[in-house]
């Protein structure tokens, strides 16, 4: 049952991130700005989480620092995600490109910014005041469920708060309308007098504050500091999520609960003998593996929103 | 004279000039903001690159896997396909590759030509995975190539520990000389830089890569359906068939360049938590190059230069050679979003013409 429990919570602590960052895609996605900056994004959230707790907490902020830290994540990754709504909506560049430059650029400044802040350390300073666990009072001493669930990260719950948000806004609203008409007939959404590359534009920024939470989780919780190794490759596993998801936040929600669960069943059964047999690269290939799996047989054929990857241009309507 | 007159009128060329152009003046910027000396920090790379025999040898070699990627992600481009996946190509054929060098016993030179050929032939099955997954089940590339690109990672950990494991490292045995394909003659020449093979090979497949997509009709089956898919379908081509051999052959390429860079430049494979790199970098070259033979040679030999006389900048200047990754990002940024440059450009075009009224 321990492990059953464990293993729960495991799963919890592995998908914050990648449901922040899902969510992130989402958003940016379903109004049709194709999003394969998420890593970048991502790194861009770590790197600033991890430089403005690290400053906070130098400066006597104590346990606030961490959140300013997520607060910074949000604000400093507008910058790589200002950058990509200009290419692919202004410019109208390639937006598979505009992701990987957004990607490329946000792992290359970020290093050579903390080379230049810590006299060329490779990664940021060390922070004390990380995240922990939050018990909810009560709830937290149910037998099974009060490890699983209820012992978490202030940002697994937040997460899981904004899943509910983003679906509420994206289906009950007249924005959610605008934003998937956009994704779908910009031209139609035009016609009826909706800005589309406004609504782009604000969903890439959105996105892109949102996916750096998840980089800002990651830096906060599971690791203490930032290093080139922080992310690697998360950012990604989030893009497959999206697309696992059927470009829904719940669905997003589901397939970065999924990837969780991968990754802590990796942690949880090198515990065992006979697991110790099995080299631990088929563990960490577990998550790849079983999305390219499922995605094959499993989806089936997952088509996103129909303007996904088109960028408008209203001369041409 | 006329034709020079229409080249500098042409945005094709100015377009990829104008984006180094910038990307080097942002990078100064950069250095002067961190307190760096940009001056420095330029002359220092440029004299990293030139600066000795061995400088110039070790420059080409990392010139060699960039054209190569440029090529493979060109070659999937014109058809109208992305391949992001051509790191874990690379990865397969330094695998295969490898298994060749270190596990077969074979005469010499021969040794290394079946080492090549494996190598490309692994890169191209797992390029072709791709193909088929999009043809067969409708899977998108993007995913199936960033999926793939991990998948080869791990297997070649898997590999290399189960088989190939050299005790107290982490890395695989090195491949028997018999499979080497270093140029030992022309390495002295260049005072012990890792010269292969693989810089003759380069030369053939950029004038193969013109040949295949301008004169063959399987090139002219791929500029087609990259122009327009459904009219290729229309006109009876069989565009799933070609889809999965241009991803063979772009992942092929891709096999090549871990052939060469097992074979000729490191002997041995690393177990590195990463991919290298190069098959995104190609994905810059591409772009730059415009997918033509000419245009991913040049962009692959500034890259190449860029990327090795970086390591001269931290030396010379004290600059973190990340400046240089920032650089090429921008540079890339100015290529795909040539509406930016075009405003630049019709800036300084309304200029003269106002003069002549």
């Amino acid at each position: 049952m321990d492990i059953l429990s464990n293993l729960i919570n495991g799963t919890f602590v592995f998908a914050t991130a990648l449901i922040f960052a899902s969510l992130g895609g989402v958003i940016g996605e379903r109004t049709g700005v194709i999003n394969l900056g998420l890593e970048g994004f991502m790194v861009s959230g770590a790197f600033s989480a991890a430089v403005a707790t690290h400053y906070a907490e130098t400066a006597g902020m104590g346990g606030a620092s961490p959140w300013i830290g997520v607060l910074c994540a949000m604000v400093v990754t507008l910058i790589f995600s200002g950058i990509h709504a200009i290419a692919s909506i202004k410019f109208k560049a390639n937006q598979v490109i505009s992701g990987i430059v957004v990607n490329l650029l946000a792992a290359s400044s970020t290093f050579f910014m903390v080379k230049l802040l810590f006299e060329g350390a490779a990664e940021t300073p060390i922070i004390d005041h990380v995240f922990h666990k939050w018990a909810i009072p009560g709830l937290s001493s149910i037998p099974f469920l009060g490890n699983a669930i209820f012992t978490a990260y202030p940002t697994t719950y937040i997460a899981l708060i904004l899943v509910a948000v983003v679906w509420f806004v994206m289906y009950k609203t007249p924005l959610g309308l605008r934003m998937r008409a956009v994704g779908e007939h910009p031209g139609a959404a035009d016609t009826a007098g909706v800005k589309v590359n406004r609504i782009r534009t604000y969903a890439v920024l959105v996105g892109g504050s949102i996916a750096a939470l998840g980089g800002a989780t990651i830096a906060l919780t599971a690791g203490s500091s930032f290093a080139q190794s922080t992310i690697s490759g998360q950012g990604f596993i989030a893009l497959a999520a999206v697309i696992f998801g059927k470009w829904n936040p719940v669905g997003a929600f589901g397939a970065s609960l999924f990837f969780g669960f991968a990754q802590a069943l990796k942690d949880q059964a090198q515990i065992y003998d006979w697991a110790k047999s099995i080299p631990t690269e088929v563990f960490y290939m577990l998550p790849y593996l079983m999305t390219l799996l499922i995605l094959l047989f499993a989806v089936g054929r997952s088509s996103g929103p129909s303007a996904l990857g088109e960028p408008y241009d209203p001369g041409k309507r | 004279m006329n034709n020079l007159r229409r080249l500098l009128r042409s945005d094709s060329m100015w377009i990829p000039v104008l984006s180094i152009v910038i990307g080097i003046l942002i990078g100064a910027i950069v250095m002067l903001a961190g307190g760096y000396n940009p001056l420095l920090a330029y002359q220092s790379l440029v004299e990293k690159i030139f600066g000795s025999p061995y400088d110039i040898g070790e420059t080409l070699r990392q010139i060699v896997p960039l054209i190569l990627s440029g090529l493979a992600v060109a070659v999937a481009f014109r058809g109208g396909m992305f391949n992001i996946g051509v790191e874990g190509q690379i990865v397969m054929g330094s695998l295969g590759a490898l298994m060749v060098g270190n596990m077969i016993d074979l005469p010499p030179i021969l040794h290394g030509i079946v080492a090549i050929l494996v190598g490309a032939l692994f890169g191209g099955i797992w390029g072709s995975l791709v193909a088929i997954f999009k043809v067969k089940r409708g899977l998108n590339e993007v995913i199936s190539c960033i999926m793939l690109n991990w998948i080869a990672l791990y297997i070649s950990h898997i590999v290399i520990k189960t088989f190939m494991a050299e005790m107290g490292t982490s890395r695989s045995q090195p491949i028997h000389d018999s499979a080497s394909i270093q140029i030992a003659w022309l390495s002295d020449l260049f005072g012990g830089a890792r010269i292969h093979w693989g810089f003759f090979i380069v030369i053939f497949m950029l004038i193969g890569y013109y040949y295949y997509l301008n004169r063959t009709k399987w090139g002219y089956e791929l500029r087609a359906v990259g122009y327009n898919k459904h009219a290729a379908e229309y006109a009876g081509m069989n565009v799933s068939s070609i889809a999965i051999r241009t991803f063979f052959i772009s992942g092929a390429i891709g096999g090549l360049i871990g052939s060469f860079e097992i074979l000729g430049v490191f002997k041995y494979m690393a177990i590195a938590p990463n991919t290298s790199g190069i098959g995104f970098d190609g994905i810059a070259v591409a772009l730059l190059g415009m997918n033509t033979s000419v245009g991913v040679f040049l962009s692959g030999t500034l890259f190449g230069a860029l990327y090795y006389g970086a390591q001269g900048m931290s030396f010379g200047a004290d600059v973190p050679p990340e400046v240089i990754k920032m650089v090429i990002s921008i540079i890339i940024f100015f290529a795909a979003a040539p509406a930016a440059i075009r405003m630049f450009l019709k800036m300084f075009r309304r200029k003269p013409k106002r003069e002549e009224g």
